[in-house]
């Protein structure tokens, strides 16, 4: 099957909730051809407003539409999403809790030549502090389009991570996105591998070239996190192994730290991520193997 | 010269009608509000008097006047809005909605205390007629604009106020949000700038000019207008010919002064975000009773 990018996704889920939302707007810092939020205007361009490269103000307008009573979709790539945005995101949106459903793309390393000033390795972290706003990594174009409508539906601040580089798909055609819940993909022993994102089909590929097959799970929903799950397979196992394309601070790993901690059961992390590094240009797959996040990487890990 | 005088006397000779027993009542109101402003300030032993006491006759204009706003539809979208962008003069926004009588007027001394509703900055959730949690400038004008886009959409003839600091406006995204204003041809939205040439650490022109103001947002293809912002008849009489201007935002640059009431906060820089002490509070009272 052909891969195909999250943002196309989130163009496509647009697409139908345009024509059965009446409430749904969508706001653009031109990059609606990027983001593919430029879907919404072909539906009805008078509920698409491209608010020009001013990501701060887009936050804020989107806040104010949302305090009028509609859902605004607000799109640009994560790096200008969360961080320019970062303030309006928390003060406008999140701490009044208005309706608006940050859908971020080009988040991480996988975008590739841009270089590290387009790869935002940061996003997960910065809006799982914001109180009240939930946070979703789809892993590929079914799971993505589902969560990009779900949202829709949920009374509150929602970010979206999605990705440029296309991916496999992961989920078969009858899956069904359930916000908060985990998706066990494989049952296996000693190592279970706890992905997000696009990282999702690299830790199914590591699994393949492991001796003893692991327990491979999909987390995406960060926040709220399934801390059941990820309890019970600390229980089960003696090893997890976060898998994500963003710094290993503040992300998943952190947040099953957090419940790991917390819980108080021993089980072994390690966390497979960007080290606290800028990335750099390059193609996806070679920054993946540089900066250690690609299957053979998770392999490795495994073994720590 | 944060005010080119010459434009406000201009704007002045331009009234036609005045409504000396309307202006007479909406006094009243203001000193009314500037009492409780100075109460809330004075109970909270924190706050923002000077900004308050000086937007104080903008809001009583607005909402003894201008705006569509009452009991019946203050909890629906069916209502002109207001967002105060400049959010620390939340004292003058709850003591204007207690004047309207949306607020217990008992409620106003627990500002700014443990479990109140009245925050240091407004909070849209706590208290109905709040329109926008604002607090961090710059933001306030964008939600305006957010607003103002939803009604053109809904087709709901209600108009967007907004009040801005001069200060405010040294914030970048004053200047997004204004020229997103122009680009959609928000002529339902109102945006005023309480330019008193005072912020906390000195004069605006001083410290970061903004100015010309009015050159500036007329740039950015607004219909901008100067008046005096404590002359109802001006503020009257430019709040309707925002209401009729087509096409284009309007921005009314209301030249105020900081303080404006109690005679030794004004257009003191002081005054920002301080509170009386007991025998000030006496002092800043005994000039504001009603005569």
């Amino acid at each position: 099957m052909a891969k195909v990018a999250t943002r196309v996704a989130y163009g496509d889920a647009l697409k139908e909730l345009m024509v059965e939302n009446k409430n749904v707007v969508v706001l653009d810092a031109d990059l609606a051809g990027s983001t593919k939020s430029g879907e919404a205007k072909k539906v009805d361009p008078a509920r698409h407003f491209d608010m020009g490269i001013a990501e701060g103000n887009m936050m804020s307008v989107a806040a104010g539409l949302a305090a009028s009573g509609k859902i605004a979709y607000a799109s640009t790539f994560a790096m200008f999403a969360t961080g320019r945005g970062f303030e309006q995101i928390r003060n406008s949106i999140g701490y009044p809790q208005l309706n608006v459903k940050i859908c971020a793309s080009h988040a991480g390393i996988s975008v590739g030549e841009d270089g590290a000033s387009h790869q935002c390795i940061e996003d997960v972290s910065l809006m799982r502090g914001i109180p009240g706003m939930k946070v979703i990594v789809p892993c590929d174009y079914n799971e993505a389009k589902q969560a990009c409508k779900a949202v829709a539906e949920i009374d509150g601040p929602c970010y979206v991570r999605l990705g440029r580089s296309g991916v496999e798909s992961v989920n078969g055609d009858d899956y069904k996105f359930e916000l908060g819940k985990g998706v066990v993909l494989q049952k296996g022993e000693k190592v279970a591998l706890v992905a997000t994102g696009l990282m999702v089909q690299e830790a199914l590929e590591a699994a393949k070239k492991m001796e003893t097959a692991p327990t491979v799970v999909n987390i995406h929903t960060i926040k709220p996190i399934d801390k059941e799950l990820i309890v019970e397979l600390a229980k089960t196992h003696d090893k997890i192994v976060t898998c994500e394309e963003h710094s290993i601070i503040g992300g998943l790993g952190s947040a099953v730290a957090e419940v790991l901690a917390e819980a108080g059961t021993a089980c072994k992390l390690v966390r497979v991520g960007v080290q606290d590094v800028f990335g750099e240009s390059g193609k996806p797959a070679q920054l993946f193997a540089k900066y250690k996040i690609d299957a053979d990487a998770i392999v490795e890990a495994c073994t720590k | 010269m944060y005010c080119d005088e010459k434009f406000v006397i201009m704007y002045a000779q331009k009234g036609d009608n005045l409504n000396i027993m309307e202006n007479k009542e909406l006094a009243l109101h203001a000193k009314n509000i500037r009492r409780n402003i100075v109460k809330e300030v004075y109970s909270a032993q924190s706050g923002h008097p000077g900004g308050s006491l000086g937007a104080t006759d903008i809001l009583t204009e607005l909402y003894f006047e201008e705006m569509d706003i009452n009991e019946e539809n203050l909890n629906t979208l069916n209502r002109d809005r207001f967002v105060l962008s400049k959010g620390h003069a939340s004292p003058a926004l709850y003591a204007v909605l207690a004047e309207k009588g949306f607020l217990p007027e008992e409620e106003l001394t627990t500002f700014r205390a443990i479990n109140s509703r009245l925050q240091g900055h407004p909070n849209m959730n706590y208290v109905e007629g709040v329109d926008m949690s604002t607090g961090s400038l710059g933001q306030g004008i964008s939600c305006a604009v957010g607003m103002a886009l939803a009604n053109k959409l809904d087709k709901n003839d209600h108009r967007i106020y907004t009040v801005l600091g001069d200060g405010e406006c040294q914030e970048g995204q004053v200047w997004e949000a204004t020229m997103s204003a122009a680009h959609y041809k928000l002529d339902n939205l109102c945006i005023i700038v309480d330019n008193n040439n005072l912020q906390i650490d000195g004069h605006v022109d001083e410290g970061m000019s903004v100015y010309p103001l009015d050159k500036k947002f007329e740039a950015f293809n607004c219909h901008v207008i100067n008046i005096d912002g404590h002359d109802f008849d001006q503020l009257r009489a430019a709040l309707k010919e925002a209401r009729e201007t087509k096409g284009m935002p309007t921005v009314i640059v209301a030249k105020t002064i900081k303080g404006k009431g109690v005679s030794f906060m004004e257009d003191q820089q002081g005054w920002h975000g301080v509170a009386p002490n007991e025998e000030q509070y006496h002092a800043a009272m005994k000039e504001l009773e009603a005569e």
